[in-house]
């Protein structure tokens, strides 16, 4: 990762953007880069995160098809670029670079995991490509060209644990997936218990390939915690849900990863995820009008893709960041990527399905993150969820903790909770 | 503090499963000398059978199971007969370019594995074009056992004594039928087996659909406790070799001895310290196995009584 000095960072900045107008000069007398405008949409359609990947895809497809429907961007088609990258993140590398240098996408939506944004991060940044990630993830990442539109851990189990504190006591228990996203989660529960006077009796990491959770269950009742706070993740994890029903622990749970993402609460059978309460921006239960009225998000996506299982919380996340991009270039008057990330940084808003009616979210310019309308989810015996609480919060660890400001220094960094502590003293 | 009844609980469950997933494994290796790397696959074919009889048809739970095992031991067959052995392709080939186009896979370990690890690449995303993502999942029948402030699920306690089961059925078959006595006369010498009238060809065969019967048993067993997606196999991956690697060459002993052996160590390390080091635990295991028993525990048994006869 380069974390070089600034004038270097100018150096590429000003020889890309030289490099970007000779490209222009030449592709000018071709029409088409003219009144069309290109996406690169890289979401994961098979492979290991085909379940949630692929929902992305579907949504990003809806939003786009409504753009140009409705007549475009600025009177401009837009043209997709939406190979399959086969949850691979060498293959999400190779058509990272396609995307940028053969098909001169204007701005890049790509990837599910934080593995694979930090894989291709290295080549945004040397290109300096526009580039959305849209999947909810332990936060941090402070980058002149990444715009992480989904929430942050501080944003969902900064709505769900407080919650859970207020209603069933302080001992947590925290069982988390053992990667980079599970241990840095994991680590911001013990912030958020400690700003909540609540108290992390135990935790455990499970590794991603484990889907047996006999001794985690007992260690659960060994600890006897008033709740648990879960970030598994991916589908051996979800074994545990299925698991701990038939062992009998009827613990409150809640959790960051799963139902909104997975939708385990329509996979499964009940009673498996009773009484599991996730912090979402987004699931397609949420009662706002934007979302379940008729016409409304739901209606239209299903429209579209009538077999469609499930309108994920990322789905969303990419339908909203098209069109934020939209505004953005609509108010830029122009797709050059520079004056769309200024123009991204005024702070777009959008009426985005999340948000209840005469709110909208809108993009933390300094930060490059989104100030989410957050959900609480319950989901009951029946596997029918509803919303016991929401809120909006912004993520303050980059602009309050780390004082990430992107509108006046260019950073390429993540940060951890780490840094939270040390800033704490 | 350690309940000693829930490392008795655990220790059961660690057994069961570690058992199930290598059944299947070390039968298909042991007699065959056949690494099936597409081993997980069997299983996800056997929990997908389960769970689309018992959810698309309507079957009650037992009886989808029992879909379950046939269609996995019937896919087997066919496995055996296209890609193993490798008699269609070249009953095909014989009539049309008028020789054999593919050697059987008997006894060819690293061929064995390469193939079987491309089939059970294109089983998992055959999997997912023809039957999407996920699959609706049963949920996990019996209820629980309670007991002071703990408790387990009552099924998976259960699976133990069904794997116990499984090891005496193995055991039966293997040396009291006339089938049993062809296939351990297969694997101690070929050629004798069949100047003596043995069908060896038929007894791979055979064999080979009975390792992967057992397979889509374990795969319907726990259809109704694991996530179901076309990669579920890859979780009794570990498990399975890590068992064939410490049980050594006799298949039903073999698998009991380190079902017992690696459920202990499993149990204990995974309730004193968690999941992770319960894993690591297993891994460990298997290394120190390799270094100082390279033919496992029934190898070096064998060695023992080899020794005794010659003294």
């Amino acid at each position: 990762m380069s974390r070089g000095p600034i004038s270097r960072r100018g150096f590429l900045g000003s020889t890309a953007a030289l490099a970007g107008t000779a490209l222009a000069g030449c592709s000018g007398g071709s029409a088409s880069s003219d009144d069309t405008i290109q996406l690169g949409v890289l979401e994961d359609r098979s492979g290991n995160f085909a379940l949630v990947g692929d929902p992305k895809h579907k949504a990003s497809m809806l939003a786009i098809e409504e753009i140009n429907n409705d007549g475009g961007i600025d009177g401009k088609q837009i043209e997709v670029f939406d190979p399959d990258p086969q949850s691979d993140n060498q293959r999400y590398q190779e058509l990272t670079r396609r995307a940028i240098n053969q098909e001169n996408v204007d701005a890049l939506w790509a990837g599910y995991s934080s593995a694979t944004r930090e894989a291709i991060r290295p080549i945004i940044d040397r290109e300096d490509q526009l580039y959305f990630y849209t999947t909810q993830y332990e936060g941090g990442v402070c980058d002149h060209n990444v715009f992480a539109v989904g929430p942050t851990a501080r944003q969902q189990l900064g709505s769900v644990l407080p919650y859970l504190v207020e209603e069933y006591g302080p001992k947590i228990y925290t069982i988390a997936a053992d990667y980079n996203f599970g241990q840095l989660s994991a680590d911001w529960v013990k912030v958020l218990a400690n700003e909540n006077g609540a108290e992390v009796i135990g935790e455990e990491f499970i590794p991603l390939s484990n889907s047996q959770f006999g001794s985690t269950i007992n260690r659960i009742q060994e600890a006897d915690p008033d709740f648990v706070m879960s970030m598994l993740v991916g589908a051996n994890h979800t074994s545990f849900y299925e698991q701990k029903a038939s062992a009998g622990l009827d613990v409150p749970i809640g959790t960051s990863t799963a139902m909104a993402q997975g939708y385990e609460h329509l996979r499964l059978d009940p009673p498996a995820m009773a009484n599991i309460y996730a912090g979402v921006n987004y699931m397609e239960e949420i009662p706002t009008n934007r979302n379940t009225s008729e016409g409304g998000f739901v209606d239209r996506y299903y429209e579209m893709f009538p077999d469609a299982p499930y309108l994920n919380e990322e789905a969303e996340n990419n339908y909203f960041s098209i069109y934020m991009y939209k505004k953005a270039v609509e108010q830029a008057g122009t797709t050059e990527m520079e004056a769309v990330k200024e123009a991204l940084e005024t702070g777009i808003t959008y009426e985005a399905p999340e948000a209840p009616d005469g709110e909208s979210i809108a993009i933390d310019g300094a930060t490059h993150h989104v100030d989410h309308h957050m959900w609480v989810m319950r989901a009951d015996e029946n596997h029918n969820v509803e919303a016991v609480d929401d809120r909006v919060i912004p993520e303050t660890f980059l602009s309050e903790t780390v004082g990430c400001d992107l509108t006046q220094e260019d950073e390429e960094t993540q940060y951890t909770p780490q840094d939270f502590y040390e800033e704490a003293g | 503090m350690v309940n000693g009844l829930n490392l008795l609980f655990q220790f059961l469950d660690s057994f069961a499963f570690i058992v199930l997933a290598a059944g299947g494994l070390a039968i298909i290796f042991g007699i065959m000398g056949v690494i099936n790397l597409a081993h997980g696959e069997f299983i996800m074919v056997g929990a997908y059978a389960t769970t689309l009889a018992n959810i698309r048809l309507g079957l009650p739970l037992p009886a989808a199971m029992l879909v379950g095992v046939v269609v996995t031991a019937l896919f087997g067959l066919l496995v055996e007969r296209v890609v193993i052995s490798g008699w269609l392709p070249n009953l095909v080939a014989q009539r049309t370019l008028g020789r054999n186009v593919i050697e059987p896979l008997y006894d060819r370990l690293a061929d064995s594995m390469v193939a079987t690890w491309g089939l059970s690449l294109i089983m998992v995303q055959g999997i997912r074009v023809t039957l999407g993502n996920s699959l609706d999942q049963i949920g996990t029948p019996l209820g629980k056992i309670a007991y002071s402030g703990f408790s387990y699920s009552t099924y998976r306690v259960l699976l133990a004594g069904v794997a116990l089961a499984v090891l005496g059925f193995t055991y039966y078959v293997f040396t009291r039928t006339e089938y049993g006595m062809r296939a351990r006369a297969t694997i101690q010498d070929e050629d004798t087996a069949r100047a003596l009238g043995v069908d060896t060809e038929r007894t791979y065969m055979t064999t080979f659909a009975f390792g992967s019967g057992l397979a889509g048993l374990t795969g319907a067993l726990y259809a109704p406790t694991v996530t179901m997606v076309p990669g579920l196999g890859s979780s009794f991956l570990v498990e399975a070799f890590v068992a064939v690697v410490v049980g050594g060459p006799s298949v039903v002993l073999g698998t009991t001895l380190a079902g017992g052996l690696l459920g202990a160590i499993n149990a204990l390390f995974s309730n004193l310290v968690g999941t992770f080091f319960g894993r690591i635990a297993l891994l460990v295991t298997a290394i120190v196995m390799i270094r100082f028993l390279p033919d496992g525990i029934t190898g070096f048994v064998e060695r023992l009584r080899e020794r005794r006869e010659e003294a």
